[in-house]
């Protein structure tokens, strides 16, 4: 049984439950939400690259990954410190065609990987099927630096500390390993909608 | 380490108001009973639930103003017209009233003793509370780690916690202020926004290997961290925190 917190009422119009997860408000702007400075590598050094525990498995330029098939990408996305956004406009790479080619049988989770040493765990099945992107585009314009670019991963089905900014490659691996925020009392999964935001919700 | 203090699942607690402070037209810190608290550590923050009588919630997260040690739980929340919660908090709560809070959340942009220093402590408007809650708890454990505030807002008048922030430099803390929009005649501090250059004048020279703690509004640390990065500091020396202008909460958001 809530606590009634006398005098305080709403002032916000009603939202759409299915489409805002429980404890969100929306929000029109964009909050940049980061532990450290923002990365600032040229595009002549940026690279990514797909590897498991022994080797690299591919590893793309900036401009060969320019060349990738590009999706455009209408999505709600969900942030661990309250605010959603929806219908956020972006422009990217499908994680199936980065991985097309690549031997994923042995795989069950992926670390993400970042400029500035971010990273962030995922099980493989949640960035596969059409359901993540590296994005490069936001608005129709290059991804800013803040908001991750020159890339980002994108995974809007969970709460968006997932979608590591500044993405430089994805690791594959047989077992979980916590990536930065898990590591640092959020939830290891992090679904929105069952609200999984810390250790232990 | 820090994930330490979050052992288990965080559960909501009731949290009654037994003080509040008008530290500005715009800010005022909540003192709270909150049977339970399993303590915090400096630097970390709360999530907040408010539930109106019709079943209506709202969550958002507060950075805790009050050290580890202190008697009493304190926030700091600054106003932000447009928004919900914190209109509530700065203009109707009252002694006695309650709601609920969850915590503490946060194991990164956190400051104890064996983390040393020197340490660079830089806000912007209420960017302040964690880096306050950083500077009692130093004081409190009587670390020898140099410490210096800098601390930029727009006019004097909107200095939060400028007494105390006093107290601390008269007693071995370095407090520098910077103020971007109006000044006093008098006014013998800095007068500018922070940039590069005020930061070569301020800052600690990085071959000292400082520990920096940036929070305030996002083109603020933006600015500050990048700052100190040309400056040749270690970006992951640099823990930054940082609020959009339509968040709610007074500081927070890794």
């Amino acid at each position: 049984m809530a606590i009634i917190s006398r005098g305080f009422r709403s002032r916000r119009p009603p939202v759409d439950p299915s489409r805002v997860p429980p404890g969100q408000y929306v929000t029109n702007d964009f909050p940049v939400l980061s532990a450290g400075p923002t990365p600032h590598t040229p595009l002549a050094d940026w690279s990514f690259t797909i590897r498991d525990a022994v080797d690299v498995q591919r590893s793309w330029t900036w401009d060969e990954f320019a060349l990738l098939q590009r999706e455009d990408i209408i999505v709600d996305i969900h942030c661990v410190t309250k605010w959603s956004k929806l219908d956020t406009a972006w422009y990217g790479v499908a994680i199936d065609t980065l991985l097309t080619g690549i031997d994923t049988t042995s795989a069950r989770y992926v670390t993400a990987f970042s400029d500035g040493g971010y990273t962030t765990n995922i099980p493989l099945a949640d960035l596969t099927n059409g359901k993540a992107w590296i994005a490069m585009g936001y608005g129709g314009e290059p991804l800013h630096p803040e908001h991750g670019g020159p890339a980002r991963l994108l995974v809007p089905h969970l709460y968006f500390w997932k979608s590591a900014k500044w993405v430089r490659g994805l690791e594959l691996r047989d077992h979980d390993v916590p990536g930065f925020w898990e590591e640092n009392g959020y939830h290891d999964y992090g679904d929105p909608w069952r609200e999984q935001r810390y250790q232990g919700d | 380490m820090a994930g330490a203090a979050l052992p288990g699942r965080l559960i909501w607690r009731a949290a009654r108001v037994v003080g509040i402070i008008n530290e500005t037209p715009r800010v005022r810190t909540i003192m709270l009973d909150c049977p339970g608290w399993p303590g915090h550590l400096a630097g970390q923050h709360v999530d907040v639930r408010l539930t109106a009588d019709d079943g209506y919630q709202a969550q958002r997260s507060y950075s805790i103003a009050s050290a580890p040690g202190d008697d009493t739980l304190a926030l700091t929340v600054e106003r932000i017209d447009d928004g919900e919660v914190s209109p509530y908090f700065v203009g109707e709560l009252h002694m006695g009233d309650e709601f609920e809070i969850r915590g503490p959340i946060g194991g990164y942009f956190v400051w104890s003793k064996m983390r040393g220093g020197p340490l660079l402590l830089i806000a912007g408007g209420s960017g302040i509370v964690p880096l306050r809650c950083i500077m009692r708890q130093h004081a409190a454990v009587l670390s020898d780690a140099p410490i210096r505030l800098l601390y930029s807002v727009r006019a004097q008048s909107e200095i939060i916690y400028r007494h105390e922030l006093d107290q601390f430099a008269s007693t071995g803390a370095e407090v520098v202020f910077t103020l971007t929009r109006e000044w006093p005649d008098d006014w013998t501090g800095y007068r500018r926004r922070i940039d590069a250059d005020l930061l070569r004048e301020v800052a600690w020279p990085s071959d000292t290997r400082p520990l920096a703690y940036v929070c305030g509004p996002t083109a603020f640390v933006e600015r500050a961290a990048n700052g100190l990065v040309s400056l040749g500091y270690e970006p992951d020396r640099i823990k930054t925190e940082r609020f959009g202008p339509t968040s709610d909460a007074t500081s927070r958001t890794e």
